[in-house]
């Protein structure tokens, strides 16, 4: 028997392979994760245990760590696909293809940016957070880090097949995604300092919102000029 | 019918072909030939429009390709060099989510059917890192008879297949072209189809 794929049928099989092979490649899941408690442990030890100044910047260390370990699994969106010629098939996909594109990118912030968001109130706590700043950090991160994954795939959509990419993508990357920070880590010290933190998480459901619309879109069409 | 008009290739500075015509209609089979180098496979990824040509034009049942642009990639399948599959997956899985990403979604019987005909009989449900060459190119080659395309763009389709399989690979394509579809392929082995005359295009 065979049917037509619909368009929501095509985005669910590209979120459900992706998700497999990330559950089969374990150790691509898990170094993401370690890297991310490790760089957010260092920091106490680096600068003493002091609980006043720990609380204070517990937002900013957790974000920025959370913004490098995105970095680390972005090389790895496209380029296994690349290589074993799954994009060509997927670039012929008589569906379009920002949506394909679009699954891919749910999977790969499912299997990258979800355990950081679950993670980081573990991390906050270390830090002596409170829980209603843990709760403003986590929702943050809910918002912002599939931002940075969507960021990411158009960097690493234009980094496709070149030698170093991996480093060259954190370049193209890390400066754009210095809002989706500002705005993540301001939250939570607005909260601390018991200021209104709502304009900060609208800001970050804002750019949420127009990554979801414009990066898609960017990215299937980087992809289609990294395969010429 | 696909066509192709005046369809000119350059990669980097070095000009592949130019003025390239030729047509093909349902149930035509044609060989792209020529020496390492000469572009067959620019030219089959030029026609499956990875590659924007230089010059000329690709139509697709009377109309530009480029505007045709999903619909044509509807009516096409295309087999490169790589095989498409991952080694993490077995081959059913691999199977379904190929025949997925060309928009048709298969069942699990007719997957199996499909590789049990490639000759992959008790392997069907093994992770494919453990399969040889020639078996990965079996489990890639069955996504054509999970297609309904018309359009078949095969590049060297026999490259590390038995003898059995080459000839597995010619009924194949007998039986595509009497069911007035078209293929397109390059190859450096002997390939003939029975009753079905061969045309072919020589790139120097």
């Amino acid at each position: 028997m065979m049917n037509k794929l619909s368009l929501p049928g095509l985005l669910a099989l590209v979120i459900r392979r992706d998700l497999v092979l990330a559950a089969r490649r374990r150790a691509d899941v898990l170094t993401t994760l370690v890297f991310f408690v490790m760089v957010v442990s260092l920091f106490p030890l680096g600068v003493g245990p002091e609980p006043e100044m720990l609380r204070k910047m517990a937002s900013g260390v957790v974000w920025v760590a959370a913004l490098l370990a995105s970095m680390l699994s972005l090389g790895r969106m496209f380029s296994a696909d690349y290589q074993d010629g799954t994009l060509e098939q997927m670039l012929l996909a008589p569906q379009s293809l920002p949506v394909l594109v679009l699954g891919k990118i749910l999977a790969h912030w499912m299997a990258s940016g979800l355990p950081l968001v679950l993670m980081a109130p573990v991390l906050g706590l270390q830090f002596g957070l409170p829980a209603e700043q843990l709760g403003i950090l986590m929702l943050g991160l809910v918002m912002g880090t599939p931002v940075l994954s969507m960021i990411g795939a158009v960097g690493a959509a234009l980094t496709l097949g070149l030698r170093g990419g991996g480093v060259l993508v954190s370049l193209l990357v890390l400066p754009l995604c210095i809002p989706v920070l500002i705005f993540g880590a301001g939250a939570v010290e607005a909260a601390a300092s018991g200021v209104t933190y709502s304009s900060h998480l609208s800001l970050l459901g804002a750019a949420l919102v127009t990554a979801l619309v414009l990066t898609p879109w960017v990215t299937a069409q980087a992809l289609r000029i990294s395969m010429e | 019918m696909l066509e192709v008009g005046n369809l000119g290739c350059v990669r980097g500075d070095h000009r592949l072909f130019s003025g390239l015509d030729f047509s093909l209609s349902a149930g035509e089979l044609m060989q792209v030939q020529g020496p390492n180098g000469s572009g067959k496979t620019s030219l089959l990824r030029t026609l499956c429009g990875f590659v924007m040509p230089e010059a000329g034009e690709i139509h697709w049942r009377g109309k530009n390709v480029r505007e045709l642009g999903e619909a044509y990639y509807a009516d096409l399948v295309y087999l490169g060099h790589l095989n498409a599959i991952k080694d993490e997956l077995n081959a059913l899985e691999n199977l379904r989510i190929n025949a997925g990403l060309a928009g048709n979604s298969v069942d699990e019987k007719s997957a199996l059917a499909a590789l049990r005909r490639m000759g992959l009989r008790g392997k069907e449900l093994l992770p494919v890192k453990v399969l040889s060459q020639g078996q990965r190119r079996r489990v890639a080659l069955a996504r054509l008879l999970v297609s309904d395309a018309p359009l078949w763009i095969l590049d060297e389709p026999l490259t590390a297949l038995d003898t059995g399989a080459v000839g597995l690979m010619q009924e194949l394509i007998g039986e595509h072209l009497s069911n007035d579809g078209m293929v397109i392929f390059t190859t450096h082995q002997p390939l003939q189809v029975a009753g079905v005359e061969t045309r072919s295009l020589t790139l120097s």
